[in-house]
């Protein structure tokens, strides 16, 4: 009989488990919703900038700015991940590339670390960090990525490092994320052939004043939607682990129902022998 | 603007920021903060592209005047569409007056301080911005 009340403690403790993680992975749901609708809203304007850019750039006085200059210095990595855990291997992934990368390079880069998990994966790892973005908080703040952005850029600009590389995690569906590297710094020239203007414009300021004033802005939203992007990666990958939590906790929980109740018959059976053995033996 | 006699057409106006996008519809005329002054844009605007201060940024729709609160950005005219990418924009109805009077109260209090602390182009910005937002609700009038 012992029996049977162990293993319905254990079912309670087990339902109360999937209670907390059904809840966390509802809030990751709600979380995903609202962080994916923030990542489209990003696009128009990160599109037209890029336009207005590339169209400058093809007239040529822009690619003086230093951002299309790289100068020496090692190779920046900016790491993105999370704050928190309880995402499956959400931040591990994106710390074991940005090793590999590390290691790849030998000791001719400069890591700086966005978000609390990764900043404390990379330091126990030894790598030591030029900077660091900790907490990254519960939702991307355009004011945060701002930050980040002048401060990287400027490094560049002053040939503190020759290259600003991201390493963060790419938002393809709910199902699918991929830790993916990318190049923020240097940008790119437009392409010989290209180099055509379209349209003649009437610039109120010099082209060199457009895009002293354009390209820190590009590179400002595009590090706001690098952050958004692994934010929203983060979410779905924390839906998808309390997913696995909930559905784990349902099997066990049959399981569990099922030992109790073998176990009760086996009981019942018993009494029911003893009862006929002792009825037999009045006889 | 109808007075000079001057063509009218339909405008393309789009008022983006990063976080998301403020205003997209057809108006007859624009005008713009630009950083060396305003500007006024009506259809068939020879294409140009204007960096704009934070101010007021009006237009005309359906024969009512609006306004718009718009806080530095980029302004390109091209063909039949104004297309503003700002740092940040709120449409008049949408300004919080209470909070941009507060703010502008603070960034004044920071200037008069004078003191080594305050970092004074970032306050003079924040007023300029407030000040355009206190206009644009329509109260404060210089």
């Amino acid at each position: 009989m012992a029996g049977i009340l162990e293993i319905r403690r254990r079912v309670r403790a087990v339902k109360n488990i999937q209670q907390v993680t059904r809840a966390m992975q509802m809030v990751a749901a709600a979380k995903l919703r609202r962080s994916q609708e923030r990542l489209l809203a990003a696009r128009p304007y990160a599109a037209a900038l890029e336009e207005i850019i590339a169209d400058l750039a093809r007239r040529g006085p822009l690619l003086d700015h230093p951002f299309f200059r790289p100068q020496g210095g090692p190779v920046a990595y900016l790491v993105v991940g999370g704050d928190r855990g309880l995402c499956g291997a959400y931040n591990m992934n994106v710390v074991r590339h940005a090793l590999d990368g590390i290691a790849a390079r030998g000791d001719e880069v400069m890591v700086i670390a966005a978000g609390r998990r990764v900043r404390d994966f990379l330091r126990r790892r030894g790598v030591s960090l030029e900077g660091e973005y900790a907490p990254l908080g519960e939702e991307i703040e355009l004011k945060l990525a701002r930050v980040v952005a002048d401060r990287l850029g400027t490094a560049f600009a002053e040939g503190r490092c020759r290259e600003l590389r991201v390493i963060f995690t790419h938002y393809i569906s709910t199902g699918t994320q991929q830790v993916e590297e990318r190049v923020l710094l240097p940008l790119a020239a437009p392409a010989e052939e290209q180099k055509r203007a379209m349209v003649e414009y009437h610039l109120e300021p010099s082209p060199r004043v457009a895009g002293q004033f354009l390209l820190p802005r590009y590179l400002q939203v595009e590090v706001y939607r690098l952050l958004l992007e692994a934010k929203t990666s983060e979410h779905a990958a924390r839906m998808r682990a309390m997913a696995n939590a909930t559905d784990n906790a349902e099997e066990m929980i049959t399981e569990l129902t099922m030992e109790m109740n073998r176990e009760r018959q086996a009981g019942i059976t018993r009494e029911i022998a003893e009862i006929v053995g002792g009825a037999e033996a009045l006889k | 603007m109808t007075d000079d006699g001057r063509p009218e057409g339909p405008i393309t106006l789009e008022v983006l920021t990063p976080e998301r996008r403020v205003f997209r519809d057809t108006v007859e005329a624009v005008v713009i903060p630009g950083r060396q002054g305003r500007l006024g844009v009506l259809a068939r605007h020879s294409p140009m592209l204007v960096i704009l201060r934070p101010g007021v940024l009006s237009f005309r729709r359906g024969g009512g005047k609006e306004r718009m609160a718009v806080s530095g950005g980029v302004c390109q005219v091209l063909h039949d569409r104004v297309l503003v990418l700002a740092d940040a924009a709120e449409l008049a109805q949408d300004i919080d007056v209470m909070r941009a009077r507060a703010a502008r109260d603070r960034a004044l209090r920071r200037l008069r301080s004078r003191s080594a602390e305050v970092d004074e182009a970032r306050a003079r910005a924040a007023l300029e911005r407030a000040v355009a937002r206190l206009r644009a609700a329509g109260v404060d009038r210089p």
